[in-house]
C-alpha cells in the first residue's frame, strides 16, 4: 500500500535520510523507534508531503507522492496524520474540528458530516465533549480528538508522529488504547514511537532507525527480545 | 467662557458639516486600506517569489512617500495623465494606498504568529492554500491583529485631516476657514480639537477592548 524505495533527503548540508527502503501493506501496523535525528519523523513527513525528498521514490496506492503536484491533495486525504502537539484548531469545537475536512475538503453535506463526526468522537470516547474547545480538554483528550479528525477523512492509511509524546504519563494509554482499537479494525498504521509496549503488543513489524538508514526491521517481539544489530541492542538497553 | 459658549452656539453646526466629512474619509480610507493591506499581506506570504518580491517593493515604496504628497500626486498630477478625481474620491484613494502598508503589515505579523503546526494539520486533511488562509490561519489572525488595528483606525480618523491639504472641507479645513474669516482662533481650534478626540475616545475604547480580548485568550 505504501513503498519507499531508496528516499534520500538532506536539510541543506544534513543529510537525514541516506536511502530508506520499506513497504506497509494493507492492516499492517509498521512501528518505527530510534534515537531522534535519526529520520523517524522525516520519512512520516515526506510520506504525506509535507517535505519534499531529494531522491527515491515514495507511493500511495501506486501513486507517487510529489509535493508540488496537484495529486497530493488526494493522497493526503487517503494519508491522514496525527501529530505529536495535536495541532487541533483551536477556534473550533471538537466536532468542528473532526467535520472540518469532509465538509470543506471533500464538500460532503453538513448533516451527514456532523452525525458520522458524533460517532467518530464515541468511538474515541469523546461523545459528550463534541462542544468543548481544544484548550478546555485535556492534552490525551485533544489528541483522541486529533485522531477522530484524521479518521474523518475516510483515510486507507494512517500516520503517528509520536502521538502520545507530548502527554502527562497517564493519559499515555487512553491514546494507545484508541490506537489498539484501530489496528484490530484492520488499519494500516505507521507509527513513529518510543513506547515500545505499543510497538510489542501493536505492531506487525518494528522498524529500527538511526542516522538516516534503517538499521534493522523484523517482527516487535523478535528484534526487542533478540536485537541482531549492535546499535539496536544499546539503544534499547537504554530505553526498556 | 461664556464668550467660546455663544461661540461655539456659532460655529458647531458649520463644523459638524465637516465632521460628516471627516467621518466619510476616515471609514472610506479605512475600508480601502483594509482591503489592500490584506490582498498585500497574502501576496507576502503566498511563497510565490515574484508575488513576495512585488508586495515588499511596493509596501516600502508606500510606506517612503509622505502621504501629503501621495494626496497632491492624485489630485494635481493624475488630470495630466487624463485621469480626474473629485477632492474626496482623491483623499479617500491617497489614504486608502498610504495605509495599506501599515495595515499590510500588521496583517503579516499576524498571520506569521499562527503555528506552523496549524497549516500542516490543514494540509494534511488536504487543505490548500486559500482554504487553509480562510478556514484556520485568518481567523486565528484576526484576534492577533485587532489591537493594532484599532490603533491604525484612530491614527486613520486624525490623518484625514490630511485631506484638508485638496480642498476637502473636512472638519480641520472647516476650522481653518473660520477661523480665518473671524479670528476667532481659540475658540475655534478648541472646538476643533474636541471633536476630534470625542471621535478618538469610543475608537480608544474599542482598543482596549480589543486588548482585553486578546489577553484573555
Amino acid at each position: 500500500m505504501i513503498e519507499l524505495a531508496d528516499v534520500h533527503k538532506s536539510f541543506g548540508k544534513v543529510e537525514v535520510l541516506k536511502g530508506i527502503s520499506a513497504s506497509v501493506a494493507k492492516s499492517e501496523v509498521v512501528c518505527i523507534v530510534g534515537p531522534s535525528g535519526s529520520g523517524k519523523s522525516t520519512i512520516l513527513r515526506c510520506i504525506n508531503g509535507l517535505e519534499s525528498y531529494d531522491r527515491g521514490d515514495i507511493r500511495v496506492e501506486g501513486a507517487r507522492v510529489d509535493r508540488n503536484a496537484p495529486s497530493i491533495v488526494s493522497i493526503r486525504t487517503q494519508v491522514s496524520m496525527v501529530f505529536q502537539r495535536f495541532n487541533l484548531f483551536p477556534h473550533r469545537t471538537a466536532l468542528e474540528n473532526v467535520i472540518e475536512g469532509p465538509v470543506y475538503v471533500k464538500k460532503e453535506p453538513r448533516a451527514e458530516a456532523l452525525e458520522r463526526g458524533r460517532a467518530l468522537l464515541a468511538q474515541v470516547g469523546l461523545a459528550e465533549k463534541a462542544d468543548s474547545y481544544p484548550p478546555q480538554l485535556s492534552g490525551g483528550q485533544q489528541q483522541r480528538v486529533a485522531i477522530a479528525r484524521a479518521l474523518a477523512m475516510n483515510p486507507v492509511a494512517m500516520l503517528f508522529d509520536e502521538p502520545t509524546s507530548a502527554l502527562d504519563p497517564e493519559m499515555v494509554s487512553e491514546v494507545l488504547t484508541v490506537m489498539r482499537g484501530l489496528a484490530e479494525d484492520g488499519m494500516t498504521m505507521v507509527v513513529v514511537t518510543h513506547e515500545m509496549g505499543f510497538a510489542r503488543e501493536v505492531g506487525d513489524t518494528l522498524v529500527f532507525m538511526d542516522e538516516g538508514i534503517v538499521v534493522e526491521q523484523g517482527a516487535p517481539r523478535q528484534v526487542l527480545a533478540n536485537p541482531r544489530r549492535p546499535r539496536t541492542r544499546s539503544f534499547l538497553s537504554k530505553v526498556l | 467662557m461664556q464668550k467660546f459658549f455663544s461661540d461655539a452656539v456659532e460655529f458647531v453646526p458649520i463644523l459638524l458639516q465637516g465632521v460628516w466629512l471627516t467621518i466619510v474619509v476616515t471609514i472610506g480610507s479605512l475600508v480601502l486600506s483594509t482591503v489592500l493591506g490584506l490582498f498585500w499581506a497574502l501576496l507576502r506570504v503566498s511563497g510565490v517569489g515574484v508575488l513576495v518580491g512585488l508586495s515588499a517593493g511596493l509596501i516600502n515604496v508606500i510606506r517612503g512617500i509622505p502621504i501629503i504628497v501621495l494626496l497632491f500626486y492624485l489630485y494635481f498630477v493624475m488630470p495630466d495623465f487624463g485621469i480626474a478625481l473629485t477632492a474626496l474620491q482623491a483623499s479617500i484613494l491617497g489614504l486608502g494606498i498610504a495605509y495599506s502598508a501599515y495595515q499590510s503589515e500588521n496583517f503579516r505579523a499576524g498571520i506569521e504568529a499562527i503555528d506552523k503546526g496549524q497549516i500542516e494539520a490543514a494540509q494534511t486533511i488536504g487543505m490548500g492554500w486559500w482554504l487553509t488562509m480562510r478556514r484556520v490561519v485568518l481567523p486565528q489572525a484576526v484576534k492577533i491583529v485587532l489591537p493594532p488595528y484599532g490603533n491604525i483606525m484612530i491614527m486613520l480618523l486624525k490623518d484625514s485631516s490630511q485631506a484638508s491639504t485638496i480642498t476637502v472641507a473636512e472638519l480641520a479645513l472647516q476650522g481653518k476657514l473660520i477661523a480665518s474669516s473671524t479670528f476667532k482662533n481659540t475658540s475655534v481650534f478648541t472646538l476643533v480639537a474636541l471633536m476630534y478626540l470625542t471621535m478618538s475616545i469610543p475608537l480608544i475604547l474599542l482598543v482596549r477592548h480589543f486588548e482585553k480580548k486578546a489577553n484573555r485568550k
